[in-house]
């Protein structure tokens, strides 16, 4: 059953794109083998079909998805993303997170907050959160605090700071573990970066040209190879640009 | 029934493809056949009013941009044949309560207009990542007055043409999505000109194989 996946992986697939199995006989004994699909797989039947274009992603052992570049985030429970406060309304705040819908914060869902110790928020401020609830059929929940209670890096940006948009492909690429980019980054200067899965990225630097070229940096990431960024980078770190 | 089709692959322009060129919407394509270009954009998964919003799907609103003045009828009509032929394809009940607009602006007209819409539509809706079960390609034939059939014809071929028809056929099973025809065309003509249409769309989709490998050769490593 693995074959039909393994010999497309790293391959470019299109929308309609179908995986057949040739389904072990009931009689024998052979246990049956378990895949994992993930973003852009679907069952249809006795066969898998893809549903999105993109390059074919395999996990060890048996864990397979579509990596696609879009740019249009869907919010998917458990994700930490970057939003900005737009509505407090009651004991909710309303955060816009480039999904199709606002999601909703509570005021508890902070650090140490109690009904008497209100969290500090206003309309406009940045927080990083965690989605509770994300499916299709109900508001996304976001919340700052993990199921100990604890912050865990989540919560209220502080002042200064710089805040853009680059592909969710992009960011996947950051927040990977050992991560070239970012390997590559923090030769340069020493910086502050928090990468939502939502497309969102804040950078703050020593000073505002340098968060700025870090920025300029981050986004010009997305359509470069491994050998161009390097060189990109060690012209940065020279002071060339 | 006898269809004398085998053989070659029926003749098309030569295509040009280029997705995410433009900034600002989630998915953008501009495709090229022979001299007429489309621009297409499509924003979604968005925030959809409550007067459009359907329970359990996705609202698809495609709008179409003439070259010279204003949307009139002809646009309404083709708007509505590529918006019918994107919900088929599209899996719009992942989505529900949302709203997908896709923008098609036409850059120039010679032939084929509303298959190269088509094509540029199932372009830039892969580009915006929306979940599809089967892609989908538009081809436009013409028969001429003396009975033969042209395959993705310039615009003096459908001038002087006594049939025009589109289809639009899905990747997977080669079906007819939807046709727009005009002018007088026999049973037989018909069957031909689809089963044409079933073969250029091989070469159609394989296209769109390449482009969109190309886009992807960079993040391959």
């Amino acid at each position: 059953m693995f074959n039909s996946f393994k010999e497309k992986i790293s391959e470019v697939l299109l929308p309609g794109d179908v995986f057949t199995f040739d389904l072990p006989d009931l009689a024998s004994n052979v246990k049956p083998e378990k895949v994992i699909c993930g973003p852009g797989l679907r069952r249809d039947g006795d066969d898998v079909r893809v549903c999105k274009c993109g390059i074919l992603r395999h996990k060890p052992p048996n864990v397979f998805w579509i990596d696609s570049q879009q740019k249009r985030y869907v919010p998917v429970k458990g994700e930490t993303v970057i939003g900005v406060v737009t509505a407090k309304s009651g004991d909710i705040f309303k955060v816009d997170v480039g999904g199709s819908e606002l999601a909703s914060l509570s005021y508890l869902a902070f650090e140490g907050a109690t009904k008497r110790n209100r969290p500090n928020v206003q309309v406009g401020d940045l927080v990083f959160a965690q989605f509770i609830i994300a499916n299709k059929d109900m508001e996304p929940e976001l919340v700052c605090i993990d199921s100990c209670g604890r912050a865990n890096g989540m919560g209220v940006f502080g002042e200064g700071g710089f805040l853009f948009r680059v592909s969710l492909g992009l960011v996947r690429r950051l927040l990977a573990p050992q991560s070239e980019i970012v390997a590559d980054l923090s030769g340069l200067f020493p910086c502050e970066l928090v990468v939502g899965l939502n497309g969102r990225v804040w950078v703050k630097a020593k000073s505002t040209q340098q968060t700025l070229i870090l920025a300029n940096l981050l986004e010009s990431c997305e359509n470069m190879t491994s050998n161009q960024r390097q060189a990109l980078f060690k012209r940065v770190a020279d002071g060339a640009l | 029934m006898d269809l004398s089709v085998h053989g070659v692959s029926p003749a098309t322009r030569e295509f040009g493809c280029e997705q995410n060129l433009l900034s600002r919407p989630d998915g953008s394509a501009s495709f090229i056949q022979g001299n007429t270009s489309v621009l297409a954009g499509v924003y979604g998964p968005a925030e959809v009013k409550v007067s459009k919003e359907i329970y359990d799907r996705a609202t698809l609103e495609v709008v179409m941009q003439p070259k010279i003045g204003l949307p009139g009828v002809r646009e309404r009509a083709r708007e509505q044949c590529v918006r019918e032929t994107c919900e088929a394809a599209l899996l719009s009940t992942l989505h529900p309560r949302s709203s997908l607009t896709l923008i098609l602006q036409e850059v120039h007209d010679d032939g084929s207009l509303l298959a190269c819409c088509l094509n540029a539509a199932c372009m830039a809706l892969m580009d915006a990542g929306l979940p599809m079960s089967c892609l989908f390609c538009g081809i436009t034939c013409v028969i001429d007055t003396d009975g033969q059939i042209i395959t993705d014809p310039t615009l003096q071929q459908e001038k002087e043409s006594r049939a025009l028809m589109t289809f639009a056929i899905d990747s997977t099973d080669k079906r007819v999505l939807m046709s727009s025809t005009k002018g007088s065309i026999s049973i037989q003509e018909l069957q031909e000109a689809i089963a044409l249409s079933q073969k250029a769309s091989h070469r159609i989709f394989e296209f769109y194989r390449g482009s969109v490998s190309r886009r992807y050769s960079k993040t391959l490593k």
